[in-house]
């Protein structure tokens, strides 16, 4: 009973960040100045005022307000300005499934090299491995992804040929840019394992464990790990955040059609649904995984389960 | 205590404050003095070095000269003769001045920036941990959602609709990089709160403000420190993020983020236009970690990982 009202009010906390979201980026729009109806171009009173009417910007604000929330809650996004007669949700649905690859897979590829990297340095803490890998992790923390993605390219992809870097249409560019997702935070994973599975090696628990005579690989794996592991799974929620802001860049440098393309031109041109549609469906990732982290956490440490 | 002080000094009668303790295990600590010794370097460059008397101008265009390889002199066609230290972009800009231009930019945003997200972070953090109860939940559930935000969507809308003005950069990055500050100050005054002297200073009839003021905001100083250094370097990258994607600093001006863009651009014919300013801001997030690093393990020796 308490597991299922601890499951219920993150939940709804988490709807109620993405209501918060969601609102927050309407009135950001609509209140600021500019309007997707300017072009280069002048263009004739009249015809604005029919594209508002189009458009439903004639009415009050509170009222479109209204009016979109009941849009998007039955799943309708509505129309993208600038990109004539596709709508949001069509816009979403083709570069979405690229965003998704990239982040997961980067996060994936993060993990699966930070974690064990971590692990394997805090139980050589101090040897020559752990400082060798440690700097290389710091390397790899003060080389922003621009600088990365683009050597990456250039060796991996133009020069060995190994990706195909000069379109991405049933290529494997979007693998390089999960890579160089990947790389970049399992940098940020190793020295947040490494540090935390220090911690828990300093316990007491662990002595008696090593005392009693337990093999220093069971130690790790079975008695150090889940608790070593938590604070990264903390952190994947603000990963996932962090790593949205990487993607942009990764997109744009490896010319993969992702949301983040879309996204920055929307933003540019005063797309306004689309910057809405958007923020959605981004938000609505990052509030899962963090839900999903915070019943994990639950799992892992009991002691969290208590004050939902 | 005791090993830190030079065995030789002939003031350890004296005792050392708090600060002078941290300063001496500091300077033990090589990487972070070199760090340290570093970016006062770089600072003092960028903001000197402009200064003095033919120093390239970072926006002189000269088309005929372009791509010139580094160490290179080259001729103009009124005549001129022109060396470029680390050689020209596509349009004849000297790349080593608007590096050191570039700087005063990246540099500029990551100070003022983070000096933002501090003053808002120290402040929310202090209110919700001193006055606790009902009030600190609320406000902390705030910072939850807050942080579940895709945040470099949020500057983006900002930085795009406001325009592009510099000052707005600051302000936007600083807005949204006070969250975990927020919460180191709440959970260090929360612990402080429980502390004696606060106490007597409440039942001294103290206010609540001068109590946060005078007497939390100073306790707390020693983690502030720390994370205001990690501050620094997150914020730079995320103005490089922004000027990356053409979002942030416009061109002529050049920032470390737009010249790294530039010089991925042109990476396969001219390689060192991407070198030399990856290199720089690199070693300057490099050290400016490092700095960080160190001042945790000398503020707080019992924190320290290793």
């Amino acid at each position: 009973m308490q597991t299922f009202r601890y499951v219920m009010s993150r939940f709804l906390q988490a709807l109620f960040a993405l209501f918060c979201v969601v609102s927050l980026t309407f009135f950001l729009c609509r209140l600021a100045p500019g309007s997707p109806f300017t072009e280069e171009k002048a263009v004739p009173e009249h015809l604005i005022a029919v594209m508002k009417e189009k458009y439903g910007f004639d009415k009050p604000l509170i009222a479109q307000y209204g009016i979109y929330m009941m849009n998007a809650i039955r799943g309708d996004l509505g129309p993208s300005f600038k990109n004539n007669g596709f709508s949001v949700n069509e816009i979403i649905a083709q570069s979405w499934p690229i965003s998704m690859l990239l982040g997961f897979v980067g996060l994936a590829i993060a993990l699966v090299i930070g974690v064990p990297v971590g692990m394997f340095a805090a139980s050589k803490r101090n040897t020559i491995g752990d400082y060798g890998l440690m700097a290389l992790a710091m390397i790899g923390i003060c080389l922003p992804t621009f600088v990365i993605a683009p050597l990456l390219g250039e060796t991996l992809g133009t020069r060995l040929g190994w990706f195909d870097v000069a379109t991405w249409e049933g290529s494997n560019a979007w693998l390089l840019g999960a890579l160089t997702l990947g790389l970049y935070y399992s940098a940020y994973i190793a020295r947040l394992t490494r540090g935390s599975m220090l911690d828990v090696l300093n316990q007491d628990f662990i002595r008696t464990a090593l005392s009693k005579g337990v093999s220093p690989m069971k130690i790790l794996f079975k008695h150090a790990f889940r608790g070593g592991i938590s604070p990264v799974v903390s952190y994947l929620g603000p990963a996932l955040a962090s790593l949205i802001g990487g993607s942009f860049v990764v997109e744009t440098i490896f010319g993969l059609p992702g949301l983040g393309q879309h996204f920055i031109k929307a933003a540019t041109n005063r797309d306004y649904w689309l910057i809405n549609g958007t923020v959605i469906v981004y938000s609505t990732l990052i509030l899962t995984l963090n839900f999903v982290v915070d019943l994990a956490q639950a799992w892992l440490d009991p002691r969290r389960r208590s004050n939902a | 205590m005791s090993q830190v002080l030079p065995r030789h000094s002939k003031t350890i009668e004296e005792g050392t404050s708090l600060g002078k303790d941290a300063w001496l295990r500091l300077k033990k600590n090589k990487l972070a003095m070199a760090s340290l010794y570093f970016i006062i370097l770089i600072s003092l460059a960028c903001l000197l070095f402009p200064l003095l008397p033919g120093f390239p101008d970072p926006n002189k265009t000269y088309l005929e000269l372009k791509s010139q390889g580094p160490l290179t002199t080259a001729q103009t066609s009124s005549g001129e003769k022109v060396f470029y230290l680390l050689g020209s972009d596509h349009l004849g800009h000297d790349i080593y001045s608007r590096i050191i231009h570039g700087g005063r930019v990246s540099l500029t945003v990551g100070l003022i920036a983070t000096a933002v997200s501090l003053t808002i972070g120290l402040i929310y953090g202090a209110v919700s941990g001193f006055i606790g109860g009902r009030t600190d939940a609320v406000m902390m559930r705030i910072v939850d959602i807050l942080y579940a935000l895709p945040f470099m969507i949020i500057v983006i809308i900002l930085t795009t609709y406001f325009g592009n003005k510099l000052w707005l950069l600051f302000v936007c990055i600083g807005a949204v990089e006070w969250l975990t500050m927020a919460r180191i100050v709440r959970s260090q005054v929360q612990s402080l709160t429980k502390q004696e002297f606060i106490e007597a200073a409440r039942s001294l009839g103290l206010s609540k403000w001068r109590i946060i003021y005078r007497h939390l905001i100073p306790n707390t100083l020693g983690p502030v420190i720390v994370y205001t250094t990690l501050t620094v370097p997150a914020v730079m990258r995320l103005e490089a993020i922004l000027s990356f994607l053409g979002l942030g600093v416009q061109p002529p001006n050049a920032s470390w983020g737009s010249l790294i863009k530039e010089g991925a651009d042109r990476m396969a014919s001219d390689p060192y236009l991407l070198i030399f300013p990856a290199i720089v801001f690199g070693l300057t997030l490099f050290a400016l970690n490092f700095l960080g690093d160190g001042l945790r393990d000398a503020l707080d020796p019992k924190s320290s990982k290793d």
